[in-house]
């Protein structure tokens, strides 16, 4: 700024002092508005919910609003995902003085009938100041979903903490329930190092996968130098059945900016990318909102807020390749080319996105920033174990009968997870198993159920933490057919660049298929273990590397399953009974059913 | 609109990603997002627009899943396959529509009115298995829903 005049000098002050008064009129004409709403009701419009039509509920809910003259009354929220997506779409009632209330399943019928039946008969309690006697009538309950569910109760929410409860589009609201007072308070009374050694003693590591610690990458990030240095919010989440990344960034991009703002100041970073799958159209909308609100609050460009530090941002598609979730490829992607990895070092700290130093971090990992430098590292790491800090957010699905999205301390037990949170099986058949880490991770079998969810405990067993998958199987699911299923993914996604994934994880799958058929011999599930284990050492980059682990951890836990399907020499060829469904006279024919692999038939 | 317009049209759109480093990508994302793939022309267009070789940009198209080089047809419909969708009976509603369409995976019916394709996720695995048509999602299908699924878009085509 050196050389500016010192009247231009006083007119940037004076925006500067301006952009900073903004902010706080925003949150403040934000609460006021707040409250003077005497009721709200919240709908659920994330992935799963919006999927299940709360469009037409929302729509529903304002007609209504509308008929009854309610609608500067009563707050209409579309929020981001208040996590069980089971029984979704879900609506919450929030009236002044009563407790919250939550429907399930709710349609544009059950919309209309809970302004009549219950917000109006509830407002008019109100009034007449016997709010606390009020109870919702008997229809109604039986849509009701309690809030005293362990779901709700045994979850420690920090990343989702306002995701169902804030609309996500409105800045103000962001402002008003804490945002960028981290940043702020960054940038004003803490030095980039400082920064750093919050985040150091908070012990946050890497949550996509990997668990790098996350302050040791920023200090990698600070101390390499260069015109340009560059952060990069990793959101290319590809592990078919996740989406933890989607619904985060969905409800509500600000979090994740302002945990990429706080390590670009506390790197030195001049420019930031957001690689978003192309697949999130939610997601996609919810980031470039958050980046153009942050460029018009002043919160992005040149001096942000008068002070030395400038910084940019920018947001780029994935075109739905797996192997760009590992950082080199990634980069590579970013570049506008193939996503194809490359050897490390050089570390992307020294050389990464064109040439210049860069730091991958994953979308939850940025959302959990601000959170620390806001509450201090005390606040997070009072949570977890010894070495796995802080929450985790998991995508609980398959066969579990509360299927959503959690996020529970580190250190919970698969246990409380699956059981108390998930509720059991959706079958009520007993439970086999829980696959973590997708594509890249292994199982826990029901013997291990009482293990402690954390990095260490995860790799010990075969399987690793990922970026938060959690997939529920009962009695009824191979394991040798899930573990082809993830093979057969990983081998789709290879990029072919090195032979040992390129190769091994072809030959892998076909020795999965022959024993599947039932044609496998014994000395194939010993070829299996030995080409996984080269892969697992030989390959270039993470996708090659862990591709063998759903088999190898299938293998050490459920052997007995590919032993069942081998092929005995005495087989006859009998043909599937027990794996298909009992078909009617009608479907019955004389064929014989081919094998699924359910390995029911005791095979 | 003539070839000549649909050409300018994609000039345009990519002008904005003209300038930025590494956005080959991005104005790929432009013209698909117009057409619903990228054709043959247009990617020469790019080519020429962004000084970027065709090999490069062939390279591009056919290593990402997202891109498509053929017109996919009206109405796509997108089966999941993602994990969760995988062991609640995925696979049967991709054999499903398969044997009712009689095509592939990634393959469009001969009257152009259909094409099948296989995704990974769409994020809403609560109701696995999931299926998106044209943007409207069906949750908790089954393989006897298929045919009530196919006929409800051969209807509103036929209105």
């Amino acid at each position: 700024m050196d050389e500016l005049t010192p009247e231009m000098k006083e007119k940037l002050k004076k925006l500067y002092a301006t952009q900073r008064e903004n902010l706080v009129k925003m949150k403040e004409e934000f609460l006021v508005k707040k409250d003077s709403y005497i009721a709200s009701i919240y709908t659920c419009n994330s992935t799963g919910c919006h999927s299940g039509g709360a469009e037409n509920v929302i729509d529903a809910f304002k007609e209504s609003l509308e008929i009854y003259g309610l609608q500067d009354k009563v707050r209409m929220v579309s929020t981001g995902c208040m996590g069980l997506c089971a029984h979704g779409p879900l609506a919450r009632v929030e009236i002044k003085g009563q407790k919250p209330f939550l429907y399930k399943a709710v349609d544009g019928m059950l919309a209309r009938l809970i302004v009549a039946e219950h917000l109006l008969p509830a407002l008019k309690a109100l009034k007449e100041g016997k709010a606390e006697n009020f109870e919702v009538n008997a229809f109604l309950k039986q849509r009701e979903l309690s809030l005293d569910l362990p779901f709700f109760t045994k979850q420690k929410k920090v990343v989702l903490k306002n995701l169902g409860h804030s609309d996500p589009e409105d800045f103000g609201e962001y402002l008003a329930t804490g945002g960028y007072q981290a940043f702020i308070k960054a940038l004003d009374t803490m030095t980039p190092k400082e920064v750093r050694d919050v985040i150091r003693e908070s012990g946050l590591r890497g949550r996509g996968g990997g668990g790098f610690p996350t302050a040791k990458k920023w200090d990698l990030l600070a101390a390499a130098t260069g015109d340009e240095k560059f952060v990069i919010c990793n959101g290319d989440e590809g592990d078919p059945g996740a989406y933890m990344d989607a619904c985060i960034l969905g409800g509500g991009a600000h979090s994740v900016l302002e945990g990429m703002m706080i390590e670009a100041y506390a790197t030195g970073a001049t420019h930031g990318w957001f690689y978003v799958r192309a697949e999130y159209p939610l997601a996609i909308e919810r980031v470039e909102q958050a980046l153009k609100q942050a460029k018009k609050y002043g919160l992005l460009g040149k001096n942000i807020l008068g002070t030395d530090f400038s910084f940019m941002a920018e947001l780029r598609y994935g075109a739905g390749a797996f192997v760009c979730g590992e950082e080199t490829a990634l980069m590579e992607s970013l570049e506008g080319k193939r996503g194809t990895p490359h050897p490390r070092p050089p570390y992307p700290t020294e050389k990464g996105l064109f040439g210049k130093p860069s730091a991958i971090n994953n979308v939850e990992t940025l959302a959990n920033v601000p959170v620390i430098i806001r509450e201090g590292a005390k606040f997070f790491n009072s949570v977890g174990t010894e070495t796995s800090k802080g929450t985790k957010v998991f995508a609980l699905t398959g066969k579990v009968k509360h299927s959503g999205l959690v996020e529970v301390p580190m250190g919970m037990s698969v246990s409380e997870i699956v059981n108390d949170i998930g509720g059991g099986t959706s079958s009520g058949k007993p439970f086999k198993a829980v696959q973590t880490g997708g594509p890249s991770g292994g199982v826990i079998p029901a013997n291990k159920l009482d293990m402690p969810i954390c990095y260490e405990e995860l790799k010990k067993i075969g399987s690793m933490m990922g970026s938060g998958g959690m997939i529920v199987m009962d009695q009824d699911d191979s394991m040798v057919e899930i573990a082809k299923f993830y093979l057969s993914f990983t081998v789709d996604e290879s990029c072919g660049k090195c032979a040992p994934c390129r190769i091994g994880g072809y030959q892998m799958l076909e020795l999965m298929k022959k024993i599947a058929r039932g044609d496998g011999k014994e000395d194939d599930i010993q070829e299996l273990i030995e080409i996984g284990s080269v892969m697992k050492k030989a390959s270039l980059c993470a996708l090659g590397q862990t591709a063998p682990n759903p088999v190898l951890s299938t293998l050490r836990f459920f052997r007995e399953e590919y032993e069942a399907l081998l092929k005995k020499d005495d087989d006859e060829e009998e043909g599937c009974q027990a794996a298909l469904p009992k078909k009617t006279d009608k479907e019955e024919s004389k064929e014989k059913p081919e094998c699924a692999t359910c390995s029911g038939c005791g095979r | 609109m003539t070839d000549e317009a649909a050409l300018e049209q994609t000039r345009k759109a990519i002008q904005k990603w003209k300038k930025k480093r590494g956005s080959l990508i991005m104005a790929l994302h432009e013209i698909q997002g117009i057409y619903g793939y990228v054709p043959w022309d247009h990617a020469k267009v790019v080519a020429e627009e962004m000084g970027v070789a065709l090999a490069r940009i062939y390279e591009v198209l056919t290593f990402y899943n997202f891109f498509k080089l053929e017109s996919p047809g009206k109405y796509i419909i997108s089966v999941c396959d993602g994990t969760a969708c995988h062991i609640k009976g995925g696979a049967s509603v991709i054999d499903a529509f398969a044997k009712h369409l009689n095509i592939n995976p990634g393959e469009t019916t001969p009257d152009r009115l259909f094409h099948m394709q296989i995704v990974r996720c769409l994020g809403c695995c609560g109701l696995a298995p999931v299926v998106v048509v044209n943007g409207k999602t069906y949750g908790k299908v089954s393989p006897a829903d298929v045919p009530s699924i196919i006929d409800e878009w051969k209807k509103k085509e036929a209105l």
